[in-house]
């Protein structure tokens, strides 16, 4: 059964759907909707999708976030009206209507011990096995929302409410490459080894950003990511096997 | 007799902090790659051009205590931005011109006299890897420069392919009224910010109305502030959205954090405000201890203001590439969404 007319309407991205929000002379913020769901994200990345397509000289980064999409433009070439003025001559009622058109991803993670030393504490928290834990964390797929942090990590949700435990009360120095961590509603990836105060559960053998490939990003925003646990040895050959990959 | 051959340099103090930096790393932020790129970039672009090279050329950004390098080759050379007293074997040598070092030279610095960074180009430009189409230094993710990291005793530095006819650019300067004058308070002008209606109503006037202090907690990514606190409205959540260099970011603390080259490409910290483009150079040579006065400015303003700037330099001080454009479209950079 289709959806009401109204329903259909407030997916669909429209001018009269955004607000627009000044962030100084050489950058704009477009945003659309209130909350973190997967309908405001999905405007947010149809829109930049458009923006990108139109290969527009002068705009210099399209970054969507949660619900929002900051457009970076060279001032020199530029002024924030002149790109809204711009925005309002866009396809608007030809853009896809929302989702997704993400890749989906599977990501092999090694759940607990020296790979994920928060998952004990995350059980308790959530009053739940650590084999519950990991089937709750594994049971569904998560949406790439955007990335940030550092060079390819991903803010994926949203985390069922009972493992939505909040940042460690201070970050630690320094996370392996590949931990697999939770922040209330999000969980996410460290694809590069950072200081970082997420609740580690796991670790994946998976690289997330290859700086030497011709694609060094594996996840993209819109992207869909579904965890798999697995053992000891299969993360130890996968590990190796993406050592071999790279070298 | 000056040759032709790339520079090569050798590093004998990395000074305190030294890395190779262009006009940025664009075209990745959206992939959580964080731009970096010159703090100053009006002194980075200056520096270029007084040697011949384009825009968008590596240069080294040196930070309060410079290097000792040792020139293996002849050299044409510019310094610019923070005097930190440059000398050659000894000798004081100006800055805001080109120079030739001779090959055995010693390149090396002393006390800074103002402000905070100094940059030096070389003729061909700084050679470094291109890392996802820029050679910029982010060391908090081992991304650009050498080795993703800052410059140490005993790295070799090569510049890329001079072009001939360099030693015509000897002595090109950059005329006396465009120097900037560094100063420990300064005047930055700010636009409104995309989340200022989530503080109070007084907040603007508090930030416009008395001066911050730069915190030793500063450096490339942000510059903690101290001064008068900024109030919000209420206990409202914040949902992460896009940065920019300029925002001023305010924790729950109400210490505004002046956000500069090698932000994070988004934060969830809601941002009063945003320095203007023209200023952000004057930014970039604050030191901890410093002291920043805010006054408000329009957008329009802004650009205004940047456009007759940068006219003014480049009537003074041509770009020394027809190719006006420092960054390829985006379209040719990656791969769309």
């Amino acid at each position: 059964m289709s959806p009401p007319p109204h329903v259909r309407r407030r997916t669909r991205t429209s001018p009269e759907t955004f607000r627009l929000l000044s962030l100084g002379d050489s950058a704009v913020t477009i945003e659309f909707g209130n909350a973190i769901n997967p309908e405001s994200n999905a405007r947010v990345i149809a829109f930049a999708q458009m923006v990108s397509e139109q290969g527009w000289n002068g705009i210099l980064d399209i970054v969507p976030s949660y619900r929002s999409v900051t457009l970076h433009f060279d001032p020199l070439q530029w002024d924030a009206a002149a790109l809204t003025k711009k925005l309002k001559t866009l396809p608007w009622e030809h853009s896809p209507q929302a989702d997704p058109q993400g890749l989906v991803h599977e990501i092999p993670v090694l759940y607990g011990g020296e790979w994920g030393p928060d998952l004990e504490e995350v059980a308790t928290f959530a009053g739940l096995q650590v084999a519950e834990v990991i089937a709750l964390h594994t049971a569904m797929p998560y949406r790439v929302y955007m990335l940030g942090f550092s060079p390819g990590f991903p803010y994926l949700g949203l985390v069922p409410e009972q493992l939505a435990i909040p940042r460690r009360a201070t970050p630690r120095t320094m996370v392996p490459a590949g931990s697999v961590g939770i922040a209330d509603r999000q969980t996410g990836i460290y694809p590069t080894a950072t200081p970082g105060g997420w609740q580690l559960i796991g670790r994946t053998p998976i690289p997330l950003y290859r700086t030497a490939s011709h694609t060094p990003f594996l996840l993209k925003p819109g992207d869909l990511v579904r965890f798999t646990p697995i053992e000891r040895d299969e993360f130890d050959r996968l590990s190796h096997l993406n050592r071999h990959e790279n070298a | 007799m000056m040759d032709h051959q790339p520079a090569k340099i050798l590093v004998l103090k990395s000074g305190w902090l030294t890395t190779v930096q262009d006009l940025g790393r664009y075209g990745y932020q959206h992939y959580g790659v964080s731009v970096s790129g010159a703090m100053d970039s009006f002194s980075t672009i200056v520096a270029n051009r007084l040697v011949g090279n384009p825009d968008q050329a590596a240069v080294l950004e040196l930070t309060l205590k410079g290097p000792e390098l040792r020139f293996e080759r002849d050299t044409v050379v510019a310094i610019t931005g923070a005097d930190l007293s440059p000398s050659i074997n000894g000798h004081n040598v100006p800055m805001w011109e080109s120079l030739a070092i001779q090959r055995g030279q010693h390149l090396s610095f002393g006390m800074p006299h103002a402000g905070a960074r100094a940059y030096l180009a070389l003729a061909g430009g700084v050679e470094a890897p291109l890392v996802l189409g820029s050679r910029s230094t982010h060391y908090a993710s081992k991304t650009g420069g050498l080795h993703g990291a800052p410059l140490k005793p005993g790295d070799i530095l090569y510049s890329g392919t001079v072009r001939p006819f360099v030693t015509q650019q000897i002595g090109r300067r950059l005329p006396v009224p465009l120097r900037p004058r560094y100063e420990h308070s300064v005047t930055l002008r700010i636009t409104p910010g995309p989340q200022q209606n989530v503080f109070g109503n007084e907040a603007p006037t508090t930030l416009t109305g008395t001066t911050y202090t730069v915190s030793p907690q500063s450096d490339r990514m942000g510059y903690r502030l101290a001064g008068s606190k900024l109030v919000r409205k209420g206990p409202a959540e914040f949902v992460s959205d896009g940065t920019s260099m300029g925002a001023l970011q305010v924790p729950s603390d109400g210490q505004p954090i002046l956000l500069m080259a090698d932000r994070q490409t988004t934060g969830g910290y809601p941002k009063i405000a945003v320095v203007i483009s023209v200023d952000l150079p004057f930014a970039a040579q604050l030191a901890p201890g410093d002291r920043i006065a805010f006054a408000p400015c329009t957008v329009a303003h802004a650009h205004t203001l940047l456009r007759a700037h940068r006219a003014q330099l480049d009537a003074d001080l041509p770009p020394c590439d027809s190719r006006s454009q420092l960054i390829p479209p985006l379209n040719h950079r990656h791969e769309s969404f």
